[in-house]
């Protein structure tokens, strides 16, 4: 029992060795042993829920510095836990039928049991620095991952993308853990005092939780670098329920709700905890517009998904971890539901994942289409039946009082909108193109997760439930909800199901054109240009250091100085007759006399 | 011993002395350019060298007798002074073989 | 030694060297080598240094000076019709040995008073010497038994040197045999 938490990290580590050392070439066994392992976990993430221990091993010792391997348990690690490999085991099994003809399915359910891994490492880390490592795990199973059909040249570009994007946020991550230890003098979370935060100046405590927070941007795709989100679709779709939906994108949050806990969420300096609820905000506005002008249905998800993301983060700066913490347990299970129903029309469609070449499939495939319904309403969040509801009421509630409340508002109207233009154009109607004309409904082993998730994406929110899966829960406060939100909430409902059934019914193909949102901002092209320019000017001046600096002046000066002098006592010193040598040699004595003897 | 109330010469001139022998066998070694001269001129410098040697050696008496250890010195250097004009020479002799002269100024085959 | 005798010895030294500089026929130079280093063995023996004298005349004017116009002979060596003196060699060798010599006239103006040579006390000398031995017994009758005392030095305190100097010497002879072997294929 006092040794289960080790077991949550070594099973899913012992099943990616077995299957990257020796299952490689059985695709069959591999997928069964990597299932099973999940299992496993989960049963043990049952086993600990509500436990509250912590135990570590020595890694590194130098001195009075140790560097420890542990895990910290408690509510914040336990409920995490079980979204972890509650998702997990419900896309290991939907994968099984999915990824069935996949040619690489051995290396597939590899890198998903790396990923199950490092998710666990994250969540059960009880320091910094072991953090950071599984951080980097994570990213480095999110690129195999995204990676997978490697042979197209959109996907190793997007997992390209999303490793270089990640490494910005995360060397600000390692700096800001850097002068958190400077600050704190530890970097174990249970050790972390608070206090000592406040005995510098807000600057420098601020800019560190800020560094801290730039790992976070990272990881969960907060704007300026949430670019690699949406291109990460290119992976399979059920890695995007599971790694760029429900879980690594959220560990953000969950890692910035980790510090606000160990160092006490009243002693993070208010502008930096300001910035970053704006930085959600203004994430989750943009990623909203931006998903109305969308036609691929992942594409739609995953700004759907960023915009989300900012929720959460925004309820964190708000100074509220236990809220953007629920929203991000409600959010995992309709998300992954979301994602694995669209995962399951992609496939019905043979692999069309434009939104405008399907239509009517709720006929086709009524089991899909209802359990999608179910995570459709959680996400815009129908009131009192969906646990999307009483999260965002939640961070509606958070954030009452803030000009960011009006942003939450129009982001709730806008997600209403935009999925509800997805489930109008996708699910209603007619079908618009031979794949979905012929989609079926999808097998067992794969509409079982589905139903499992929209189960939870209903019930999630209602508090025995929360209770049971021991999630971070802000209502237990039991605080006053200002009515304004629930009645910006049903506007905005209301508001958003109009206009997307008015706009959407019946139409073939899009009413509305706004290239601005439909490109993204164009933020991609301005990076691209931007690091360009940025890149061409560094590389000039380095070109020009290089060349002229370094190999004209120094190597070559060097060089060509002491061929100069070489040449110019050859000519005149090194003529070859003895009686020069003599005399150059008599000169020679007679200064080392001088200066010996004389000079001083 | 008749001379025995006459002056004698301090070590400051035996030092001069040789020295000037030193300078006269450097200036030979600069001006000529026939080799076994330059040779003898390198001899007459050893030799300035031995004389140093040998006053010292008698200005710095131990247990009222000259200190024959810079004797012992002079002694090894005559032996050595022998043995490199015996190679020397015979270098001398198998470099006129080759080039068949001994003029430094037609010996430069050190110019870079 | 008295200094007038000093002097003749030192004249007779520099002239000879002088000599061995200026003279074009090399003949005349190995010669005045000679006349050079006889004043030299007599400013040793000045020094209470015989053997350092008699070797200095034995070893050079007997040894190596044959040994110098021997190979002036073998290679057939005429006088140097001209040439012999450039100009610019000629300044360049005497500025630097001037100025060697002004340098050294500067370190021993440091000292002024320099010292005489001390008077040395042989009878004093003799009684660190065993009873009965030859050098005690010259000691106790005032005379320097110099060469017993220099062969007491070398077969004790440089022994080790000696017998070096002895391989030394059989190196010098097999160098100069292989270099004067004719390169016969």
């Amino acid at each position: 029992m006092e040794n289960l938490p080790w077991f949550l990290l070594l099973i899913p580590f012992a099943s990616a060795a077995i299957i990257q050392l020796g299952l490689k070439r059985n695709a069959m066994a591999s997928s069964l042993l990597s299932t099973a392992s999940v299992f496993i976990t989960l049963i043990i993430a049952f086993l600990l829920l509500g436990k509250d221990s912590a135990s570590s091993l020595t890694w590194i010792e130098a001195g009075n510095f140790k560097l420890e391997i542990g895990y910290q348990l408690d509510q914040l690690a336990t409920g995490m836990m079980i979204v972890v490999t509650g998702i997990g085991f419900l896309v290991h099994v939907f994968s099984l039928g999915y990824m069935n003809d996949d040619e690489a399915k051995a290396r597939y359910f590899g890198c998903l049991s790396l990923f199950m891994f490092s998710m666990t490492g994250i969540v059960l880390a009880s320091n910094f620095a072991m953090m950071f490592i599984f951080w980097e795990l994570v990213g480095l199973s999110s690129y195999l991952l995204i990676g997978h059909w490697y042979q197209k040249d959109s996907a190793a570009d997007a997992a390209k993308k999303a490793f270089l994007v990640n490494r910005i946020g995360d060397f600000g991550f390692m700096i800001g853990i850097l002068m958190l230890w400077g600050i704190t003098g530890t970097i174990v979370f249970a050790d972390m005092d608070g206090a000592s935060l406040g005995t510098v100046c807000s600057c420098l405590a601020g800019t560190a939780i800020l560094l801290v927070f730039c790992g976070a941007v990272g990881k969960s795709a907060q704007l300026p670098l949430h670019v690699w989100l949406p291109d990460a679709m290119e992976g399979p779709t059920p890695v995007s329920a599971l790694i760029h939906a429900a879980t690594m994108v959220a560990a953000g949050v969950y890692m910035m709700a980790r510090l606000y806990i160990s160092v006490g969420a009243d002693m993070i300096p208010t502008w930096s905890a300001d910035t970053i609820a704006w930085v959600g905000g203004i994430t989750s506005l943009a990623a909203a517009l931006m998903a109305t002008q969308q036609s691929d249905i992942k594409k739609i998800l995953a700004y759907s998904t960023l915009s989300q993301l900012g929720y959460m983060v925004m309820a964190v700066g708000l100074v509220e971890p236990d809220t953007g913490m629920f929203h991000l347990y409600t959010h995992a299970w309709f998300k992954a539901l979301l994602f694995l129903g669209s995962a399951c029309v992609i496939f019905a469609c043979h692999h069309e994942q434009n939104i405008w070449k399907m239509g009517g499939l709720l006929k086709k495939m009524p089991l899909t289409g209802g359990t999608f319904a179910a995570g459709y309403a959680a996400l815009i969040a129908v009131p009192y039946v969906t646990a999307g509801f009483y999260s965002k009421e939640e961070i509606l509630t958070a954030a009452h009082g803030s000009p960011l409340f009006w942003v939450a508002a129009f982001v709730a109207f806008l997600t209403t909108f935009y999925m509800t233009r997805l489930f109008v154009v996708a699910f209603l109607g007619k079908s618009r193109s031979e794949n979905a004309d012929h989609a079926k409904e999808v097998g067992p082993i794969m509409f079982v997760p589905l139903i499992v998730l929209a189960a939870l994406a209903i019930a999630a929110g209602f508090k025995p439930v929360a209770e049971l899966l021991n999630a971070q829960d802000p209502r237990v406060e039991g605080r006053e909800h200002p009515p304004i939100a629930l009645i910006v909430s049903i506007v905005s409902l209301v508001l958003g199901l109009a206009a997307g059934f008015i706009l959407y019914k019946g139409k073939t193909s899009d009413p509305l054109s706004i290239p601005l949102f439909r490109n993204k901002f164009y933020l991609d092209e301005i990076y691209q240009k931007l690091v360009t320019i940025f890149q061409d000017a560094v590389a000039a001046i380095v070109h020009f250091f290089d060349e002229f600096i370094i190999g004209g002046l120094l190597v070559g000066g060097a060089t060509r100085s002491a061929q100069g002098v070489g040449n110019i006592f050859r000519n005149f010193a090194q003529n070859g007759k003895l009686s020069g040598y003599a005399y150059l040699m008599g000169l020679g004595a007679v200064l080392v006399i001088y200066f010996t003897v004389f000079a001083n | 011993m008749p001379f025995d109330s006459l002056p004698t010469p301090s070590l400051n001139e035996y030092l001069m002395i040789s020295g000037l022998l030193f300078a006269i066998g450097l200036a030979g070694v600069i001006i000529r350019r026939n080799i076994i001269v330059i040779f003898m001129c390198l001899e007459m410098m050893l030799a300035a060298a031995s004389l140093t040697l040998v006053a010292f050696s008698r200005f710095n008496t131990v247990d009222g007798l000259p200190d024959y250890d810079g004797q012992m010195l002079v002694f090894f250097v005559i032996t050595v002074a022998a043995a490199e004009v015996a190679v020397g020479l015979a270098i001398i002799v198998s470099l006129y073989r080759a080039r068949q002269t001994i003029h430094t100024d037609e010996l430069t085959t050190l110019k870079g | 030694m008295p200094s007038f005798l000093f002097y003749i010895f030192a004249a007779i030294m520099l002239i000879g060297g002088t000599m061995v500089v200026f003279m074009r026929n090399p003949v005349s130079s190995a010669l005045s080598m000679v006349l050079s280093f006889l004043g030299l063995a007599a400013l040793f023996v000045g020094l209470n240094a015989y053997l350092i004298g008699i070797l200095q005349i034995l070893v050079y004017a007997g040894a190596i000076m044959v040994l110098f116009i021997f190979i002036i002979m073998l290679l057939d060596l005429k006088k140097e019709e001209k040439n012999t003196f450039r100009p610019a060699a000629v300044a360049a060798g005497i500025v630097i040995p001037l100025l060697l010599v002004i340098q050294l006239a500067g370190v021993i103006n440091k000292q002024p008073d320099s010292p005489k040579a001390p008077q040395l006390e042989l009878k004093q000398a003799a009684a660190n010497f065993d009873e009965g031995t030859m050098i005690n017994k010259r000691l106790s009758d005032e005379r320097l038994p110099d060469t017993h005392l220099i062969g007491d030095k070398l077969y004790t305190d440089y022994n080790f040197p000696l017998q070096m100097v002895a391989v030394l010497l059989l190196v010098a002879t097999i160098g100069c045999v292989t270099l004067s072997k004719k390169n016969t294929k």
